[in-house]
């Protein structure tokens, strides 16, 4: 039962991860952009979501709904004023300009709220906690997996069934052909990366309320994202929950082995589908 | 008023000159054809018009407004759609989602829609929820003529419709040629086969290095001038 346990908490853990990948991802399969400031991203929004708890005493859940839009702003203006610019042939200078605003992003922050941990008090749902078969399951971490599983439908959803998704697609294809349809590429990238930090605030959220985080808390997350992401398949939304379950489960599963091997476990996890699946699990079929 | 009107246009590729100096007419409701060999600036001339390269403002005019200097969304929203040379389709998209994203810019309603342009060519409506890569080449081209309709354009410009193509396909591709007109499109056709161009033209500019070299009725053009504004060749007969 202790096997099975470990796996359960690990695929809801997978939820938070295929969170903190998903808008990556979606930012990766429409502009082929590396988002490198993408974990202090996430941890900004989740100073974000404190500071209107703290300041206004609200519920998480509702600072959250206001913190979205805000970040939507935050993403659609960061990529129609900066981060269009240095798309182009050349890899590198999205690259450094992102790797930048990581610097950026953690010294703000560090300024702002000093390099103590914080945590955003999410009440009784914290300890809360229901019985599945025999296994105890926390309230917040289904609800993580719960809205991970929300989000890529959803996505899917944008992405297939709606004229944005379609112009979205197009763009990804081939940006000067989308312009002769009327798309305005910079426009497109910019909704983009706008959704994009509307995930991430969700993903900062169950971040903030189910763990402490501080300034400098972003890489490790982005690293994170990035293991989700590859393992799935890069530019694929289902294919990176299943890259977030699978590092979740290989890290649960290697600390119920011994505590001091989580993180090294889901590292190694991502490098055996580097080592025989050198394009993920699902990649995309048109890359 | 001139429909579009080039003056002087000029284009380049960083260093590489591609146009020097054309100067291009297209009345309302008019189709004129566009000829010459590899190389001699034809796709340029559309591109130029399209936005995909910025020239002077009024280098390029539509309707007498200057329109040289727009971004290739601008120009689509004024009622000017391009169908690329190459078809240029997207491969993630089914031939439906192909058709509809030609009308992301300009939702304006006219003679086509979906089903018109099934209508124009019924294959492509047996064949709508596959994807545009599944088709054959002279089906790419039918969708790529349908995605720029899809726009109720006044102006179309086709770039190298036959290229490609077996005589028996470029010759069902013309045919839904008349019917296009009939709604009063005015239309650029890019060919390299001038006996198509001569035959579904109003006009003819011949072009060779980046020059207008010849223009005319086909009527009353000589075979050997558009042999010579063709070739750069004073002598022999078209095959």
């Amino acid at each position: 039962m202790n096997w099975l346990d470990s796996i359960l908490q690990g695929i809801l853990l997978g939820g938070l991860y295929a969170l903190f990948a998903a808008g990556l991802s979606l930012v990766f399969g429409i502009m082929r952009l590396v988002n490198l400031a993408h974990g202090d991203l996430i941890v900004f929004a989740a100073f974000l979501i404190l500071m209107l708890v703290s300041t206004l005493g609200l519920n998480p859940f509702v600072a959250a709904l206001i913190a979205g839009p805000l970040m939507f702003a935050v993403g659609y203006l960061l990529q129609y004023h900066l981060l269009n610019r240095t798309l182009g042939k050349d890899i590198l200078p999205p690259l450094l300009v992102t790797f930048g605003l990581s610097i950026v992003i953690q010294n703000g922050l560090l300024e702002a709220f000093t390099a103590d941990s914080q945590r955003i008090p999410a009440g009784a749902l914290e300890q809360a906690s229901i019985s599945l078969g025999g296994i105890n399951a926390g309230v917040m971490p289904l609800l993580t997996f719960a809205s991970a599983i929300l989000v890529i439908v959803g996505l899917n959803q944008m992405i297939y069934k709606t004229a944005l998704g379609r112009a979205f697609r197009a763009t990804s294809d081939d940006v000067v052909t989308a312009g002769l349809m009327g798309i305005r590429p910079n426009q497109i990238f910019a909704i983009a990366t706008g959704l994009a930090m509307v995930i991430v605030t969700i993903a900062a959220l169950y971040l903030g309320t189910r763990a402490n985080f501080d300034p400098t808390a972003g890489p490790a997350r982005l690293i994170y994202a990035f293991e989700a992401v590859i393992i799935g398949g890069l530019g694929s939304l289902w294919g990176t929950l299943a890259g977030g379950i699978i590092l979740g489960v290989a890290q649960t599963v290697g600390a119920a082995i011994n505590p001091e091997w989580q993180i090294l476990s889901g590292h190694i996890a991502f490098l055996l589908v580097l080592l025989f699946r050198p394009r993920g699990l699902f990649p995309r079929a048109v890359d | 008023m001139n429909l579009i009107e080039t003056s002087n246009l000029t284009a380049f590729y960083g260093d590489f000159q591609a146009l020097f100096g054309v100067d291009l007419v297209l009345q309302a409701g008019e189709t004129i054809a566009v000829i010459g060999a590899n190389g001699a600036g034809k796709s340029t001339l559309m591109r130029s018009i399209a936005g995909v390269l910025s020239n002077k403002p009024d280098a390029i005019l539509h309707r007498g407004e200057p329109i040289g200097a727009l971004a290739a969304p601008d120009v689509m929203a004024r009622g000017i759609a391009l169908v690329p040379e190459g078809r240029k389709l997207f491969p993630s998209l089914t031939v439906e989602e192909n058709l509809l994203v030609g009308r992301h810019g300009r939702k304006v309603e006219g003679n086509w829609s979906l089903e018109t342009i099934f209508g124009l060519f019924p294959v492509l409506k047996e064949r709508r929820n596959q994807p545009s890569t599944a088709l054959s080449g002279g089906q790419q081209q039918m969708v790529a003529i349908g995605r720029a309709l899809m726009s109720n354009p006044e102006v179309l410009l086709c770039d190298e419709l036959s290229l490609g193509l077996a005589p028996v396909v470029i010759k069902d591709i013309y045919a839904a040629f008349p019917r296009i007109r009939e709604t009063g499109a005015a239309i650029v056709i890019v060919e390299q086969d001038i006996a198509q161009a001569l035959k579904v033209a109003d006009r003819v500019y011949c072009m060779m290095e980046g020059r207008v070299t010849l223009e005319g009725r086909p009527a009353e053009l000589d075979r050997a001038d558009i042999h010579a504004a063709y070739f750069g060749a004073e002598t022999h007969e078209l095959a």
